[in-house]
């Protein structure tokens, strides 16, 4: 992804698991202009199945932008976007937009909006089947929702309500899940368990994940690659290879330094002094390091 | 056991071509407003509904003046004002709105025009009423078959779309994303919604048809989780209460003061905001006795639902939410912590 | 027909004046709401024989109260809708029993047809007066509340007040502009020429002049125009409140191009 002012490090991160099966998603040189202004440009990366890649970026960024790009939802001025074909599944992308409030008088219950997961598109009254009752089913029994699929929507917690989304996307079986921004919101607890939830997703049922955030940390413990936006452009592979002060302040235009303290990674704008040495590998756990 | 009967069914109420016609396009009315409704609850356009309703006061004055039967004129004007809020973004379209509000009052002045230019010798008081508040016994026999045919055909319509609708109107993010034409749903649910109004119109007027469109569906959501449930219920709902009404204003005719009996239009509205206000008034006593945990509708669980969190909770509350945590930290604690943390 | 031009003027300044504070303060749902109740109450002032303007007056005041009390969240609420309709359900049936005065209901809904009766010119007068005088010395405290939310909260007890205060005058216009336009297009005239003024003076005392100003050039030249095509005030009202609306966003939007294309 050569970008506009200064060349950034071509790095895709490796391919897991076995090499001739497609990736998840691909996308290639995506560009999307918003009013006028070139919001994303020239974005490429990849996830392939069963990973769970992480897209950080800072609000404002342009990473709903471009998960609705990849969603179908906004049109590319450039670039393609390719998701596998999972099988016969209808859908092949599974979408989980922001959290939104529903009403507490709304009739509709968790299980309800999870069937619509299924078969939300066709037309025709909807007759009772086995089948759809089993795959709801079992698509709340994955992300661990059985317990409240009968309560409205406005009734479920934020959490809650996070989990039923996911078992929605699930449910059409798809060959990839983009997350936006779920764990925005959510307290520390409740985050810690949609980040397992959704490794688990990704390697039981080699369904590629992509997961937005304008925080990284949550999803450090679990995440294959990183795809880091900023400025309308996108550096991507894992995490060792990405989040490194020289790559970020390519991607940025200005210095950065990375922060690494007790595992965690912090990001911030630099003095503007000479580059400092890039922060070496951590293979072996947490280090503490000030750079 | 006659008497009685005859006391409830005063005599001849199914003998009377005009009950049995009122009671038939009704039915067929009160059916399709429970559906459409149930749709514009969920929704959130209520407004519209409203705002077609008013509008469609202009359009039934309309037929009025040009000597054909309201319901064209309703219907016509119901459409042409559906297709505009489509154009425009019905969105936009809120009761706060103060353009909305001075396009409403635009379209009674020519209600008021067109009522009093059409009105004969009796005075435009008359049309004012059949128009506002409906006539529904002296609803001519021709129109039966349209009236009921234009009803089956909204009712189908709705009944074809019912799941993308359903899934667009509670999230347009999620339909998109899920292959629904979202915007063409939008449109065909509105045509359906106008002629929902339309022929609430000629039951029980224009300006009144938002609570047989809103009430029924509203009251069954509060009973019902289940969406099927829920519109089944308020389908019932919305038959009874344009039945009984029929009814007591059958039986109404000997009532004092003028033995004339009582407007229809009055009855509906009467029962459908009973049958709500015995629902609140049920779901309120219901919430003043403690319960544990807190749980239930609310400024609380709408806070939930935002996902805004106070301060973690003991094990004690939540406990069902707690059912995976084991599972899933029992399986972080396993895990190494992979590469590059 | 002398009395008539009174009236309308009387009824438009007070439309005017209050609506600008309608406006201001986003109250378009109460200005919906309170003529629904006032219809009612007129019809049951009717069936009693009283005047009118005693069961419109008692109605507004009872429905701004209950405004006052429900509180925000009470507007988007089904059963708000519900009562509304009921108000006017109960208002047909009510006019329904007395004998002969079903006529009353094309004058109750779209205002009169034949010109107001000169005997309610004192009472009217007289709400005028009273309600001038408490928007004078609801004024400030209504602007303050409307700009600046919280602030006013700290004031002390008159910004409290100015809410429900400023309701109570709300029923008051109401009852005297029903009897003239009517309580389906009370709405129009307490809304249309406020909203724009505002669009076209950014001053509050430069709009709230304008308000009535532009509030009484669609009244007068609707009892005018009703009186020359012998047709009633309503259309005229309505048609003309949306004529000014229209007239003033264009002319707000058109001044705003050129500024913004030089920026």
């Amino acid at each position: 992804m050569d970008g506009a002012a200064s060349p950034m490090p071509d790095v895709r991160s490796p391919q897991l698991g076995p090499a001739a099966r497609e990736p998840a998603l691909r996308v290639e040189g995506l560009g999307v202009r918003l009013g006028g202004r070139a919001v994303l440009e020239g974005v490429s990366f990849q996830v392939g199945a069963g990973q769970l890649t992480g897209l950080i970026g800072a609000n404002g960024a342009g990473k709903t932008t471009l998960l609705r790009a990849i969603a179908g939802l906004q049109r590319p001025s450039a670039g393609s976007v390719t998701i596998a074909r999972a099988g016969r599944a209808a859908r092949p992308l599974g979408y989980v937009p922001q959290r939104f409030a529903f009403d507490g008088e709304l009739p509709v219950r968790a299980r309800d909006l999870v069937a619509l997961g299924l078969d939300g598109h066709r037309l025709g009254l909807p007759l009772p089947s086995r089948r759809r009752r089993l795959a709801v089913a079992d698509a709340l029994e994955a992300v661990g929702a059985s317990a409240f699929a009968d309560k409205r929507l406005g009734e479920l917690s934020g959490g809650q309500q996070q989990r039923v989304l996911i078992a929605h996307a699930l449910i059409g079986a798809p060959a990839l899940l983009a997350l936006d921004e779920p764990l925005a919101n959510l307290d520390l607890r409740a985050a810690q368990e949609v980040v397992a939830l959704l490794a688990r997703i990704a390697r039981e049922r080699g369904v590629g994940v992509l997961v937005s955030a304008h925080e990284m940390n949550p999803l450090l413990p679990v995440i294959d690659g990183v795809v880091y936006l900023a400025g309308g452009r996108a550096a991507s592979g894992s995490v060792e290879q990405v989040v490194r002060s020289e790559v970020l302040s390519a991607l940025y235009g200005h210095h950065v330094d990375v922060l690494r303290v007790h595992g965690r990674v912090i990001v911030v704008a630099g003095t503007g002094q000479a580059e400092h040495a890039p922060a070496h590998g951590h293979e072996d756990g947490p280090a503490v390091e000030i750079v | 056991m006659h008497e009685l009967s005859a006391a409830i069914l005063a005599p001849g109420f199914f003998a009377s071509a005009a009950v049995r016609r009122a009671l038939a396009i009704g039915g067929a009315v009160a059916l399709l407003s429970a559906v459409a409704g149930a749709f514009t609850v969920v929704r959130g356009q209520a407004f519209a509904g409203h705002a077609l309703g008013d509008i469609g006061a202009a359009g039934g004055a309309s037929a009025y003046l040009a000597g054909i039967a309201p319901l064209w004129g309703f219907v016509w004007i119901a459409m042409a004002a559906a297709l505009a809020m489509e154009l425009i973004g019905v969105q936009r379209a809120r009761g706060r709105d103060i353009a909305t509000g001075v396009v409403l009052g635009a379209a009674y002045g020519l209600a008021a025009l067109f009522l009093y230019l059409g009105s004969t010798g009796a005075g435009p008081s008359g049309a004012a009423a059949t128009v506002l508040f409906g006539s529904i016994f002296a609803l001519s026999p021709s129109l039966l078959a349209p009236a009921v045919g234009l009803a089956a055909c909204a009712l189908a319509l709705l009944a074809a779309l019912v799941r993308p609708l359903l899934l667009s109107s509670l999230s347009a993010e999620l339909a998109a994303a899920g292959g629904v034409r979202v915007r063409l749903v939008g449109a065909l649910y509105l045509l359906a919604l106008a002629l929902a109004v339309a022929l609430a119109a000629i039951t029980i007027g224009a300006i009144l048809s938002t609570a047989l469109l809103v009430g029924p569906p509203a009251t069954a959501a509060r009973l019902c989780r289940r969406p099927g449930r829920a519109v089944a219920l308020a389908a019932l709902l919305g038959v009874a209460a344009v039945w009984l009404g029929v009814l007591l204003a059958y039986d109404s005719y000997d009532w004092p003061p003028l033995h004339h009996g009582w407007p229809v239009s009055f009855f509906v509205v009467a029962l459908v905001v009973a049958m709500h206000g015995a629902v609140r008034g049920l779901h309120g006593a219901a919430r003043l006795r403690p319960r544990a945990p807190a749980r239930g509708s609310g400024p609380r669980a709408a806070a939930r639902g935002l996902g805004l969190r106070s301060p973690p909770r003991g094990p004690g509350l939540r406990s069902p939410a707690r059912g995976p945590g084991p599972r899933s930290r029992g399986r972080r604690a396993g895990d190494d912590p992979p590469a590059g943390g | 027909m002398v009395g008539t031009w009174e009236v309308a003027a009387l009824s438009a300044l007070i439309a005017g004046a209050v609506g600008f504070f309608v406006v201001l303060r986003g109250a378009a749902f109460a200005a919906h709401a309170l003529p629904n109740g006032a219809f009612a109450g007129a019809s049951a002032a009717v069936l009693a024989s009283v005047n009118p303007l005693i069961g419109l007056a008692g109605a507004s005041v009872l429905g701004a109260l209950g405004i006052a009390a429900a509180g925000r969240r009470a507007r988007n609420d089904v059963a708000t809708a519900l009562a509304l309709s009921l108000m006017l359900a109960v208002g047909a049936l009510l006019l329904s029993f007395s004998p002969g005065s079903q006529n009353q209901l094309y004058s109750l809904l779209f205002g009169e047809v034949l010109g107001v009766s000169t005997q309610q010119i004192v009472p009217t007068a007289a709400l005028a007066g009273c309600s001038l005088v408490a928007l004078a010395l609801l004024y400030r405290p209504l602007l303050l509340s409307a700009t600046m939310a919280e602030a006013a909260a700290l004031g002390g007890r008159a910004p409290r007040m100015a809410g429900p205060a400023f309701l109570l005058v709300l029923a008051l216009a109401t009852t005297l502009t029903v009897p003239v336009v009517g309580a389906t297009l009370i709405f129009t005239l307490m809304v249309g020429p406020p909203a724009a003024a505002r669009a076209l003076w950014a001053r509050p005392g430069a709009a709230l002049l304008g308000s009535v100003a532009l509030a009484m050039l669609v009244a007068l030249c609707a009892v005018a125009l009703a009186y020359l095509a012998d047709w009633p005030l309503g259309p005229f009202v309505g048609l003309g409140s949306a004529l000014v609306y229209g007239a003033a966003r264009a002319l707000a939007w058109h001044r705003r191009r050129p500024r913004a294309r030089a920026a």
